[in-house]
């Protein structure tokens, strides 16, 4: 079933803004029930090699990620700002949104942290629509420093 | 800046090291010049990487581009990619799999050997212009590197005098290569990490035992290593190498708790949802599930639980440095294995939920060191004196270790060192 425009651009633009504003158990809530989500460096997915930089094959290892975020990892302290771009919406149910993420640090610096493609797979009923499966294509693969908020 | 000297150490076991060591670019230039250029042997990548006559990949020796490539017969060859004619880089791609290398810029072309091959217009055009015909075509190959081969993974040299490979890694080394690397391997993929700090402090990170439970608060926290465990370090005879090592289940959660407490750390043990994330499955009949291999100046090969992988530490500059991660599994790993690799590389990289936080100890030491270049690092974690070996794991031995090496290597050895 091919998604709504307009609920993909507002899934989209809850997305990034969750995130901005540090709110992670709300973005949880953005994916279903059963859901996948993975960071895949654009020098691996273009060989075909499987390994991502983040792999959570199950809500369970997304939440988990999010607990360690807040319980154990430490990183550099900085704000996100992402900005996504228009969504190409496919007929089998497929979203492709090109996205920027600038992170800020505490003296106000701004760099451009990532770059990159979101190839969403999305659950779509009449309550709305969530991610089931999110694969986060990473242009920018050098990472600068370290990825810690989730892209 | 005054150049550096034998004079520069404040102590004479590397127990301290200035700043300076850090920040100073003519020190970097050294370094190029006489270690990396020097008698050492850098980690290039993996047999696995170049199945095939033609496969080549692109890599590093320092800040050096150097190819690794399988010529017709079958052997790994290795040159700096830079043409003898303009010194550009001659091979633009990462990898792939070519019949010769051919320079972009005036189309010299090298062979597989690296061997120049043929220049376009050598004797001009209508007998005017080209290159006179005493033009020396075996003098301007690509400069070659001698390849040592450990178990399928590939190392070089730019040095004639370096001591051969096995001399160079040494026994406790050769051990852990030859039991990480007992099965063929394949590449899960790659991942990198630039970070803005100098090289030298993740050489040291990866041989610093003392800090990886303290700063990487997931392994406690969610019960995957703890200094409690039974471990230590082990370095070769001239402790430029070191294995950082730890068995699994060898400590109790109540012993955990107790020393973790009494060292005011945080020892509140929480559980995943996911718990095969942590689950190590041992594959051999050792218990270590802990491996973390560092070989002078730049590789790491990595065992954390079931996640395997070489790190290449890729100096860019002074003041940043790269780590190239290649993940690996084994060939014969089942599909459910190598999912559980996968799910394991969780923990490693720039995202890895038990190292993301190298990336910003480094920075803050690189950030907060370069204004007073005259101070200096403490490096006592198990004593100072002589640099040996430890079955205990709250210590940072081996990066006296290193210093020590380094310094020979840079000739600054202070009279009376302590090694």
């Amino acid at each position: 079933m091919r998604p709504d425009r307009l609920a993909v651009c507002d899934l989209l633009a809850e997305y990034g803004g969750l995130i901005d504003a540090a709110k992670f158990d709300e973005w949880l809530g953005l994916f279903s029930a059963e859901c996948r989500y993975q960071v895949v460096p654009r020098e691996n997915f273009d060989r075909g090699l499987p390994a991502a930089l983040i792999l959570c094959d199950s809500r369970a290892m997304l939440e988990d990620r999010i607990r360690a975020l807040r319980e154990a990892n430490k990183y550099n302290i900085h704000t996100d700002r992402h900005v996504i771009g228009l969504p190409r919406i496919f007929d089998d149910g497929m979203i492709e949104a090109p996205f920027a993420i600038y992170q800020t640090d505490q003296e106000g610096e701004t760099r451009l942290f990532a770059t990159g493609l979101y190839c969403d797979r999305l659950e779509h009923n009449a309550k709305g629509c969530k991610i089931r499966d999110k694969l986060i294509l990473l242009d920018s693969f050098a990472i600068p420093s370290l990825l810690s908020t989730p892209l | 800046m005054a150049v550096v000297t034998a004079a520069i150490w404040p102590a004479l076991d590397y127990s301290r090291v200035p700043y300076s060591f850090y920040h100073d670019a003519d020190l970097y230039a050294r370094e190029q010049e006489q270690i990396f250029r020097g008698p050492v042997w850098s980690f290039l990548g993996l047999d696995c990487e170049i199945p095939n006559p033609g496969d080549f990949r692109a890599s590093y020796v320092g800040d050096t581009p150097v190819v690794f490539n399988r010529d017709r017969e079958g052997a790994v060859k290795a040159f700096v990619n830079r043409c003898a004619h303009r010194g550009a880089l001659v091979r633009r791609e990462i990898s792939g799999n070519a019949e010769q290398h051919i320079c972009i810029y005036h189309q010299w072309c090298y062979g597989l050997d690296g061997g120049l091959r043929a220049i376009p217009f050598r004797r001009g055009i209508r007998g005017q212009g080209g290159l006179d015909a005493g033009f020396d075509m075996r003098a301007h190959s690509l400069r070659p590197l001698r390849v040592g081969r450990i178990n399928g993974a590939l190392f070089g040299t730019l040095a004639s005098d370096a001591e051969p490979l096995e001399d160079y890694l040494g026994a406790p080394i050769l051990a852990q290569l030859d039991r990480l690397l007992d099965r063929p391997v394949r590449v899960l993929g790659y991942n990198r990490q630039r970070i803005r700090g100098n090289w030298k402090l993740y050489a040291e990170n990866t041989r610093d035992n003392y800090h990886a439970s303290l700063l990487h608060e997931f392994l406690v926290t969610f019960g995957l290593d703890r200094s409690t465990q039974v471990g230590g370090v082990k370095m070769d005879q001239r402790h430029r190498h070191n294995i950082t090592w730890a068995e699994a289940d060898s400590d109790n959660d109540e012993f955990a708790h107790q020393a973790y407490a009494g060292a005011g750390v945080r020892n509140d043990f929480l559980s995943l949802q996911e718990p095969a994330l942590v689950a190590f499955r041992r594959e051999r009949e050792d218990k270590l599930n802990i491996a973390i291999t560092s070989v002078f100046p730049s590789a790491v090969f990595v065992q954390i639980s079931n996640s395997l992988a070489v790190r290449q530490i890729r100096p860019r500059g002074v003041d940043e440095v790269e780590i190239f991660q290649t993940m690996l599994g084994y060939e014969d790993d089942t599909p459910e294995m190598t999912q559980h690799r996968l799910r394991q590389a969780n923990l490693v990289g720039p995202a890895g939920l038990v190292s993301m936080e190298d990336g910003e100890a480094i920075e803050i030491a690189h950030r907060a060191s370069k204004p007073d270049l005259d101070r200096a690092t403490v490096i006592e974690l198990g004593g100072g004196g002589v640099i040996s070996d430890r079955d205990y794991r709250v210590t940072d031995v081996p990066l006296r270790g290193f210093w020590s090496y380094y310094a020979e290597l840079l000739g600054i050895e202070p009279d009376g060192a302590v090694r």
